[in-house]
């Protein structure tokens, strides 16, 4: 770890200068060839709503910028669409690269202006566990009422429900109990922490 | 021609008339769908955004399932689509993921089958002369837009199927039904995706984009192949919002199948449109 000062604005900040080798080595996915032409950028359809460009993730990852890096809303607001991966010219696998970060973070704990999406990953992969399917009822249910916005969408769910689209009750899976051992096994990544 | 399917949660749950329609066109075409027996969720975004391996794990339990059908694979939903495609290739190289997945599955795995989506399926295998033979109420006078979303034609290396840029599949089999397909600018754009729950603005703010652009290209409605599109595109525009069908929603009414059961399921009413242009009985 090394603390730097940034000329323009005087902050310290700190550099992990060994963090763009553990990001690919985890993801197995190379970063260092990019050479920021920012096609990435420029086509990301979630652009507009993040903190950082993609390509300035990828930049701040070549750095070490570890800490802006994983507290970052990008990481969480990729929505895999695969168009940067699709257009670069150097075959940088971003999305897979973000999945590694957003990994990276929950595993130290990191909590970014994104926690909802944590949440919702978090009773959706629960839900999961629990019936070996999808519910909507119980995963909308439980979401929005941790994120402590119980009437966001409800018209709309009602709206569905009229429509036939949503199953009130749960339907569980013959052999759950795979699932159980799938998530014991997997469950904790048995990958390095930082 | 029999073939081993994987519906989704969604087919089952919000996008039904995906599912049902499905299984109307593939029986109607003579395609045989043998259900992956005990499927589970494919642990879709929340599983490869919260631990990259506990996501492949999911998957890949489908997938040996799947193997020990002796079928190739058909999957409706480009998402999980997509996740099984990079899982079938992680099992093959990752042989601790392989050793502790045959491990508990008690079943070997070998990937010596192939995963396709519906769409490659109807275009390739069952073709367009054989679709055009079958079409009993062309789709006359409507006027589509044809919308592929991200997943289902790229990265090209993982899906192998159709232009990632500018593809083809449904803009053909459009025509092929007897409907206009439109030339237009977002075909590829993304819906936002999974986003739908936890940032319903940024998906309000794209689905708006996405449907704006339809209208502007002078589309009556649009098609899709993609529960998570259908979706954000047929719920979060709002009012005037466009009518957002499955592929084989089209393809069922084409082929004559009444499809009342489908049609009333969306949140966007599509029966105006149908019933107006009489290609739908009128109540
Ligand atoms: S498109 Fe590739 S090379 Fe260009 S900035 Fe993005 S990641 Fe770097
Ligand atoms: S995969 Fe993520 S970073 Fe890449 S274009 Fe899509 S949303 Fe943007």
């Amino acid at each position: 770890m090394k603390v730097i000062t940034i000329a323009k604005t005087g902050d310290e900040e700190t550099v992990e200068p060994g963090f763009a080798e553990l990001v690919q080595q985890i993801s197995g996915k190379e970063l260092r060839q990019c050479y920021h032409c920012l096609k990435c950028s420029a086509g990301c359809p979630i652009n507009f709503a993040m903190d950082w460009a993609p390509n300035q993730i990828i930049r701040m990852v070549q750095l070490g910028l570890q800490e802006r890096v994983l507290s970052s809303s990008t990481i969480w607001l990729c929505a895999s669409c695969e168009t940067c991966s699709t257009r670069c010219p150097n075959e940088v696998d971003l999305p897979t690269i973000m999945d590694t970060l957003k990994e990276m973070a929950i595993q130290n704990g990191i909590r970014s202006q994104q926690a909802g999406i944590q949440t919702f990953h978090r009773v959706f992969l629960n839900c999961l566990r629990e019936y070996g399917r999808m519910h909507e009822v119980s995963l909308l249910a439980l979401y929005k009422l941790l994120t402590l916005n119980p009437f966001e969408d409800m018209g709309l769910g009602i709206k569905m429900f009229r429509k036939g689209k949503l199953n009130l009750l749960p339907s569980r899976i013959e052999n759950v109990h795979e699932l159980e051992t799938i998530f014991r096994t997997f469950g904790e990544s048995k990958r390095s922490k930082i | 021609m029999k073939l081993s399917y994987f519906p989704g949660c969604s087919l089952d749950g919000t996008a039904k008339e995906y599912g049902s329609s499905t299984s109307a066109i593939c029986q109607a075409l003579g395609l045989e769908l043998i259900e992956v027996p005990d499927w589970n969720c494919c642990g879709a975004s929340s599983g490869h955004s919260t631990n990259y391996l506990l996501g492949q794990a999911l998957a890949a339990r489908n997938l040996i399932l799947a193997e020990k059908q002796g079928l190739d694979m058909v999957v409706a939903c480009a998402a999980c689509f997509s996740r099984f495609k990079k899982t079938n290739i992680a099992l093959k190289e990752n042989a601790e993921l392989r050793g502790k997945m045959e491990e508990i599955m008690g079943i070997p795995y070998k990937g010596s089958f192939q995963i396709r989506h519906l769409l490659d399926v109807i275009y390739n295998t069952v073709g367009l002369e054989t679709i055009k033979k079958e079409v009993t109420n062309p789709l006359k006078d409507l006027r589509l837009v044809p919308y592929y979303g991200c997943v289902i034609v790229r990265p090209h290396e993982l899906t192998q199927f159709d232009d990632e840029e500018q593809p083809q599949v449904i803009d053909n089999l459009i025509e092929a039904i007897g409907a206009e397909s439109l030339p237009w600018s977002d075909k590829t754009e993304c819906c936002g995706a999974s986003l739908a729950l936890t940032r319903v603005d940024i998906v309000k703010k794209l689905a708006r984009g996405i449907v704006e652009m339809a209208k502007e290209a002078g589309a009556q409605a649009i098609a899709t192949a993609c529960p998570l599109c259908q979706a954000n595109l047929d719920m979060r525009y709002g009012e005037d919002g466009l009518p957002v069908f499955y592929f084989t929603e089209l393809l069922g009414l084409a082929l004559g199948i009444e499809g009342k059961n489908w049609l009333e399921r969306h949140i966007t009413d599509p029966l105006p449109l149908l019933t107006s242009l009489n290609l739908v009985k009128g109540e």
